[in-house]
């Protein structure tokens, strides 16, 4: 027999009903199933043999984000070292992110599943891995920069109010891993917006002549009425490459599009991410951003000329849609409203990106909104339904 | 008989303890999103509302049997909207910096749903007696939870209470922040929701 499954079957006496550790069930169940598969065996037909559970369709979800973790912390050390005017070669770059970004996950996870065991020891259901996957995209949509207190307050917000007050994983109307962000959003606006992007490890007065710290979007939504929005970044040192690979300053994670597109295909393939979602957002940007295009006067807004490929590279578009949007709890239930859904969540970010100068991007907010609406797309859709059937045939 | 077997206890405590205004009912929120960023005018706030609420009830319940069905809800009004005017002067008199940080708060006392929930509800079917209790005991079933509000707002949004600095300097110094998100809206229903969270789980605790 497997050594880890007979430690595990001697392990687990203590945890049963009526022995000592009881309440702490949740916890020896949650590794079990994590490293086994699910003790739940269906009492009646239909017995369905598989071993996707929710754990499996999370885990899915974490090899999808793995390439845009690891390039965030390459790219967080790399632009880190060009501010700092450091040497940038592989492995100390890779050393300076990974020194500023495995103490976020960390925080994240510790705190997250501190939380989320207690609630399950004091409400004795098992332990839900929802938050294996917000515990680690928390971390990708934050700045370098951010303090790690912060990051717990954030994280300890979104799992309480953002999942557990509305019954646990499944049962949650928004995205915890936005709703953190959001709440550090509002509460702590110094650490997340503004010049945060960059992580400076050296004294201040040795930054690099012409290092401004401001984003890609920063520069298109303060650039004035007769300049061009796509010079004025090119002129700041960004260019089209360099922000769809993903070397420019931003949170963590989200920087690289390209990854994001892999992420994406993988999410697809395997089922786990809703294509429909996907597509809608896409498409909802792209024709919102034409939409500007067509619109855009010379006394409009420079970012309304902007190119489109330019405004789907730019941010965080890829990653909220691939990872954020697809959240298969708080987006519809309907495979035909996720499309609607998607769509208008394409559209939302872009006009809050666009038009709003007091939020440089808005797909957490436009996602969170969306959220809110889920239930009510699903609810028009399927009375569309409904009224297609036939009345009262006897 | 003794006093908490008393008709007049338990209309009291019943907007207190399980009728909340607030927490259980609900209503009267909007006063509590705009004056509850600092706990000085938000006592005052619950002192005005506590008394419209109780001379409103007791005079409303004078004349319930005078008010003509068709038009109470105006007759009602004056009542209420003269009780406000009275509280509005007496702060301009005697408190004028905290009336001008309530503003119109104290003048939209008269569309306060609690009042007129109150007159309606309680004061056109009760006696004078009565009815005063009911006031009190919603006026300060509104008050706690307000002033709950105001000192998780004023302590987490700006460090301090009452005006006075809690958070010393040095650990602004070490990197602590206050919370803006306490200063906005949003923040009062973070805070009423967790409140109204905590009082059902202690209720359901009782039950």
């Amino acid at each position: 027999m497997n050594p880890l499954r007979a430690l595990f079957d001697k392990l687990e006496k203590p945890f049963h009903k009526g022995a000592p550790l009881e309440k702490y069930y949740p916890l020896f169940e949650a590794m079990e199933s994590f490293l086994f598969s699910t003790r739940l065996v269906t009492k009646s037909k239909v017995h369905v043999r598989d071993n996707l559970g929710t754990k499996r369709f999370m885990s899915m979800v974490l090899f999808a984000l793995t390439p845009c973790a690891l390039f965030g912390i390459y790219n967080t050390g790399y632009q880190s070292h060009l501010a700092s005017g450091l040497s940038l070669d592989l492995v100390s770059v890779v050393l300076t992110g990974a020194q500023i970004v495995l103490p976020i996950v960390i925080v994240s996870y510790a705190v997250g599943l501190f939380w989320e065991f207690l609630f399950c020891v004091i409400r004795g259901h098992e332990v839900n891995e929802g938050f294996l996957v917000t515990g680690l995209l928390y971390p990708l949509i934050l700045p370098p920069t951010i303090p790690l207190w912060q990051v717990a307050v954030g994280i300890t917000f979104g799992v309480i109010v953002g999942k557990e007050v509305f019954g646990g994983t499944g049962r949650n109307f928004l995205n915890p891993a936005l709703t953190a962000r959001a709440f550090l959003f509002f509460t702590y606006p110094a650490s997340i917006s503004g010049e945060v992007w960059t992580a400076i490890i050296t004294s201040k007065d040795k930054i690099v002549d012409g290092f401004s710290g401001a984003t890609a979007l920063a520069i298109a939504a303060a650039t004035e009425a007769p300049n061009n929005a796509q010079l004025a970044m090119e002129s700041a040192g960004y260019n089209l490459n360099d922000l769809f690979i993903g070397f420019v300053p931003g949170s963590i994670g989200e920087t690289s599009a390209a990854l994001a597109i892999v992420g994406g295909l993988f999410l697809i393939i395997t089922g786990v991410g809703s294509w429909r979602t996907m597509l809608g957002g896409f498409l909802g940007a792209v024709s919102m951003s034409l939409l500007f295009n067509y619109f855009a006067t010379s006394s409009t807004l420079p970012f309304f000329q902007l190119d489109l490929l330019w405004q789907l590279s730019m941010g965080g578009f890829a990653f909220g849609i691939v990872f954020m949007a697809t959240d298969p709890v708080s987006s519809p239930a309907l495979e035909s409203s996720r499309f609607i859904y998607g769509f208008l969540i394409g559209m939302l970010g872009m006009i809050i990106r666009v038009i709003n100068p007091a939020y440089p991007e808005g797909w957490m907010l436009a996602i969170l909104l969306m959220n809110v609406f889920a239930p009510l797309i699903d609810y028009v859709v399927l009375q569309k339904r409904k009224k297609k059937r036939i009345r009262n045939v006897i | 008989m003794k006093l908490t077997k008393t008709k007049a206890y338990k209309t009291f405590m019943a907007p207190i303890k399980d009728a909340n205004p607030i927490s259980v009912a609900v209503l009267g929120i909007c006063s509590a999103l705009a004056v509850t960023t600092q706990v000085m005018p938000a006592i005052v706030m619950v002192l005005a509302m506590t008394f419209v609420l109780t001379f409103s009830n007791v005079s409303i319940s004078l004349l319930r049997k005078i008010i003509p069905k068709n038009i109470r809800i105006i007759v009602e009004l004056v009542v209420i909207a003269s009780l406000v005017i009275l509280a509005d002067q007496f702060l301009k008199a005697f408190l004028f910096d905290v009336s001008k940080q309530l503003s119109v708060f104290v003048g939209l006392i008269i569309t306060n749903c609690i009042i007129m929930g109150r007159a309606e509800a309680f004061a056109l079917a009760n006696g004078p007696w009565l009815s005063m209790w009911d006031g009190i005991g919603n006026g300060l079933g509104y008050g706690y939870i307000l002033i709950v509000v105001a000192i998780f707002r004023e302590f987490l949004g700006a460090g301090s209470l009452l005006g006075f600095k809690l958070i010393p300097q040095s650990f602004y110094d070490m990197g602590y922040q206050d919370m803006g998100i306490m200063l906005l809206a949003p923040g009062v229903f973070i805070v009423i929701g967790l409140l109204v969270w905590l009082e059902n789980i202690l209720k359901s605790k009782k039950a």
